[in-house]
């Protein structure tokens, strides 16, 4: 199949990008996006013009690292789905394929379709954890788990991290990632010593980072390519408030000054 | 000749760890913020290790390509990890899973190292739940297991088929604890390129910053590899495309000894390639083969679509000819018996390199909702990628390079035989001998890295005076020029091909020289061909862009370079091992039922290859290996 793509080139953060056109004539159904753009690359390379800079690495779904807004949905038109589980099939012979970068204040572009995402990063250090030192532990089974929260925390925790949350929200809110970590930890009986302190802190660092806010626009769930639920937003926004209504007593015993 | 001192305690296999611990030198809670460590690696082993050592307060900082460290290959492992809970009762134990680790790894391990492994499996279940770590629970709250390829007891414990994200992300979690109580710095999409030794201790590193290409000094009082495997110099195997031989390979040209570079793992269950554009291969977990079944059409010339071939019809190899452990042969086993049925022209799909595994009779006996729930994010990514629904068709799957049992040496407390230099999880040789069994990579992986490394790396840094030397000292001058004139020799070569394609040739050498079944004549042939793709790729290559800036395929070129030079050495050792044991099979050593044949007499050791210089023949040390607790026996899984 012929395809024409129209790809975002921006050579580092202080300069500015634009749209660029390429054709590419033998491109197969079965190829996967990020495959096309290997053809695209090497094509580019011997041709000695430079490549398009984009960020992969497992190629299947699960690290997070792909990051490509494609006709203006992050990770393009297939639900629940990453730019690298994407494949060509899902187009039509002679498309045109807008290829842009997850674009929001927080996410700055380093080169063409790479973003630096490590503000999420930052969100975990404020208490995405259960405070640990590596050593003996007491045996799991001594403390019971519901299958049903187990299930739910651990659909919380397949969040990869990726950021397509952040692209598709109108307003640049992190509010799912960050609520997935929240609940994801929240729900279970592991993390209930540190749970307020948790949400305050992380969801204080999401707004320091400069993501805007949550408005129920629910964009963030219909592109999140692990299906997260905003379910998990609501959750952590009744955490919030207690967590500022109670006065909480921490894992430490000291009481928090509100 | 390499010095190769295993440093293995005294008295029974028991109670060696016990021992070895309780006599180990300590660093003291007020001196360890005094001592650098760098960790080269966030994936589980260095994640692990870089929390567990910044929670007792060394000063660290742990180094990553990706741009967290998140992302590191563990995320993507998915069936399971092993521990000897014994929670099911049947019959489990640290014995069993120490004799079985050692069975699978066809006795080409050293048993003082597996034993271990096998008594911290339990406390690793322990550390991830506190963690949060989401294991499947059964209706009562308890942790559920299933088994796992190779073995007769369910000790498998998972997060549906997303195991290694979960405990890469606890260990991550963990980590970042750490760097946010600014024990551990953190260096985000950074490139280990080179090791400053000074009098023979590591004292530091060279990286580049890959967003500015930009190269730094780091010096240390101690250095922890854990960079993962090097399945890719296949070019194609199921490993994330950043998987690289660097660290390890650069580490060898500086002194470290290389062990059994050739053993690669061979997955015998992963998506078949569709075409040359093919970047990577995808696995299909083999916990799959728990309830799928697989065959091939018996007529070579079948044209019909599997679900229309009666029973009659269908060669169930692997239940016809391992009647007892059927489709749950060990890995190893399992590929080479599709790579047969298809070299005898019974594969299927348009390559003709496939075979089924169907879900069809566990449907019939469980119903498609409780087969679908089992496996469901399986089933969806083999979907995705094929567009074929597993509940209705049957898989196509077929082996790919997965994992490399190889690695750098290290004595008992994972030390290289460069002092101050660790290497934990798949950069170090350890555990696994010539084969892997399902499930421990992972389990071997946080082994080292929350239990030993932090524990024996104090025995070390006790003897030394903390920050001793800095990025002054004239070797970090040298070594960064070295790194330079590398980079600048790559760009200016302005040649006609791309780094991937030359990547893309190399793969396809190993790959039929240094492959499934390896011969003499094909590992000499591979032999020739390396150096003469080497020579064109100094020749031809074609590098857009320069030295200091973000440039990928800079990255990638010299990660080329390393594997070119690395492949030539796995061919050498292949040549070298003239027995046939776990992943290596040499055509010219098999059974009559084309099974590994080992030969003891002659090649129980480790090969340690000791580099010795450009364009030199490396040299081949030999660590024997001794087999006092479980005294060798021959593998079968036939009766
Ligand atoms: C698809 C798949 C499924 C698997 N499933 C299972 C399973 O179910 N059970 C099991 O036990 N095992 C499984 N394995 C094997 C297991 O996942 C790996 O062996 C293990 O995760 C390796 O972990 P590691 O910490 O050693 O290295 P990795 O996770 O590979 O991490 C390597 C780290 O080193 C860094 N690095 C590498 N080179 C450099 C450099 N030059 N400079 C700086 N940093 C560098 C990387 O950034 C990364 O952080 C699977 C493997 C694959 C491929
Ligand atoms: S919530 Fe979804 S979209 Fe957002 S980071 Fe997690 S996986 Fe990506
Ligand atoms: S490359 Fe890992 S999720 Fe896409």
């Amino acid at each position: 199949m012929k395809i024409r793509l129209h790809v975002w080139r921006q050579e580092s953060t202080d300069k500015k990008g634009k749209m660029e056109s390429y054709d590419l004539d033998n491109v197969l159904p079965d190829m996967s996006f990020l495959e096309m753009m290997d053809v695209l690359n090497e094509k580019l390379t011997v041709e000695g013009k430079s490549p398009v800079a984009f960020d992969h690495d497992c190629r299947e779904g699960v690290c997070g690292m792909c990051s490509m807004v494609i006709n203006g949905q992050a990770h393009g038109p297939k639900a629940t789905t990453t730019t690298c589980q994407l494949y060509m099939r899902h187009f039509k012979d002679g498309a045109e394929i807008y290829v842009e970068p997850f674009r929001s204040g927080a996410f700055p572009v380093l080169q063409d379709l790479m973003v630096d995402r490590s503000a999420f990063d930052r969100i975990i250090q404020a208490g995405g954890y259960i405070s640990n030192h590596s050593g003996p532990k007491p045996d799991p089974n001594s403390i019971p788990i519901e299958p049903g929260v187990q299930e739910t925390s651990l659909d919380a925790a397949s969040c990869i991290g990726c950021g397509a949350c952040v692209a598709a929200c109108p307003n640049g809110s992190a509010s799912l990632f960050t609520s997935a970590k929240i609940s994801h930890l929240g729900m279970l009986p592991q993390g209930q010593p540190e749970r307020y302190e948790r949400v305050g802190a992380m969801v204080d660092q999401m707004e320091g980072e400069g993501f805007g806010s949550c408005r129920n626009y629910a964009e963030c769930e219909a592109q999140c390519p692990k299906g997260i639920s905003i379910a998990f937003i609501g959750r952590m926004n009744a955490d919030y408030l207690k967590a500022t209504l109670v006065e909480p007593v921490d894992g430490r015993g000291k009481m928090h000054a509100q | 000749m390499l010095t190769l001192d295993a440093k293995l305690p005294q008295g029974p296999i028991e109670d060696m760890w016990t021992n070895h611990k309780d006599q180990l030198r300590l660093v003291g809670p007020n001196n360890r913020h005094k001592y650098k460590v760098l960790v080269i690696g966030s994936g589980l082993a260095g994640a692990s290790s870089a929390a567990s050592m910044g929670a007792m307060g060394y000063n660290v900082e742990c180094f990553c390509f990706q741009d967290s460290p998140r992302r590191a290959h563990s995320i993507a492992a998915q069936g399971g990890i092993n521990a000897a809970k014994n929670y099911r009762n049947d019959g489990d134990s640290t014995w069993r899973l120490f004799t079985d680790t050692q069975k699978g790894g066809d006795f080409r391990a050293r048993e003082e190292n597996v034993y271990r492994l096998a008594e911290l499996s339990t406390s690793i279940i322990d550390q991830c739940v506190a963690q949060g770590v989401p294991f499947a629970r059964e209706y009562g709250g308890k942790l559920a297991n299933r088994s796992f390829g190779g073995v007769l007891v369910e000790r498998t414990f998972y997060c549906r088929g997303e195991t290694g994200q979960q405990l890469l992300l606890g260990a991550y979690s963990a980590l970042e604890e750490q760097i946010a109580k600014k024990n551990v710095k953190m260096h985000t999409r950074t490139e280990l390129l080179d090791y400053v030794i000074v009098d023979g201790n590591v004292r530091g590193i060279i990286t580049r910053d890959m967003i500015t290409g930009k190269l730094e000094r780091h010096s240390a009082d101690a250095v922890v590899l854990a960079t993962g495997g090097y399945g890719n110099v296949y070019y194609l195997s199921t490993n994330a495309k950043g998987c690289n031989v660097t660290a390890n390979f650069r580490a060898y040209r500086r002194g470290a000894g290389f062990a059994n570079p050739c053993f690669t793992q061979i997955h015998p269950t992963s998506i078949p390639a569709s075409g040359d554009y093919q970047s990577k291969l995808t696995l299909m977990s083999e916990s799959l083969r728990n309830d799928g079944r697989i065959w091939v059409p018996r007529d070579p010339d079948e044209k019909r679509a599997p679900t229309d071939i009666p029973e009659a019809e269908r060669y169930y190899y692997l239940e016809e000819r391992y009647p007892r452990f059927g489709n749950l042969v060990p890995r190893d086993v399992a590929a080479r018996n599709a790579k047969d049925v298809c070299d005898q022209g019974l594969g299927v799909g348009p390559t003709g390199y496939g075979v089924y595994l169907d879900f069809g009779s566990a449907i019939q006996e469980k119903g498609v909702d409780a087969v679908k729930s089992k496996y469901s994010n399986l089933f969806e990514m083999y979907e995705r990628i094929t567009d074929d629904d597993p509940t209705k068709t049957p898989m196509r799957i077929y082996p790919a390079v997965h994992y490399t049992m190889g690695g750098l040496w290290v004595d008992y407390n994972l030390m290289t035989n460069i002092p101050g230099l660790y290497a934990a999880g798949e950069a170090n040789f350890a555990d696994h001998g010539a084969n892997r069994l399902g499930a421990s990579s992972l389990m071997q992986c946080l082994a080292d890295g929350y239990f030993v490394v932090p524990v024996t790396i104090g025995d070390y840094l006790s003897r030394q005076t903390p920050g001793e030397i800095d990025t002054t000292h004239d070797q970090f001058g040298a070594v960064e020029q070295e790194c330079r004139d590398h980079i600048n020799k790559l760009t200016s070569i302005n040649g006609t091909r791309s780094s991937q394609d030359f990547h893309r040739e190399l793969g396809k050498i190993m790959w039929e020289h240094c492959g499934i079944s390896r011969s003499k004549e094909s590992l000499e042939e591979g032999l020739r061909k390396i150096p003469e793709l080497r020579d064109q790729f100094w020749s031809d290559l074609k590098l857009p862009g320069g030295a200091s800036e973000l440039n990928q395929s800079l990255e990638h070129a010299g990660r080329v370079v390393d594997f070119l030079d690395f492949g030539e050495l796995m061919c050498r050792d292949a040549l070298a091992r003239e027995e046939s044991c776990g992943c290596h099979l040499r055509e010219e050593y098999q059974t009559e039922e084309n099974e590994a044949k080992r030969n003891d007499e002659d090649f129980a050791f480790v090969s340690v290859f000791e580099y010795k210089g450009e364009g030199v023949e490396p040299e081949l040390n030999k660590e024997p290996l001794e087999f006092n607790a479980f005294p060798l026996a021959t593998r079968n899984y036939k009766s």
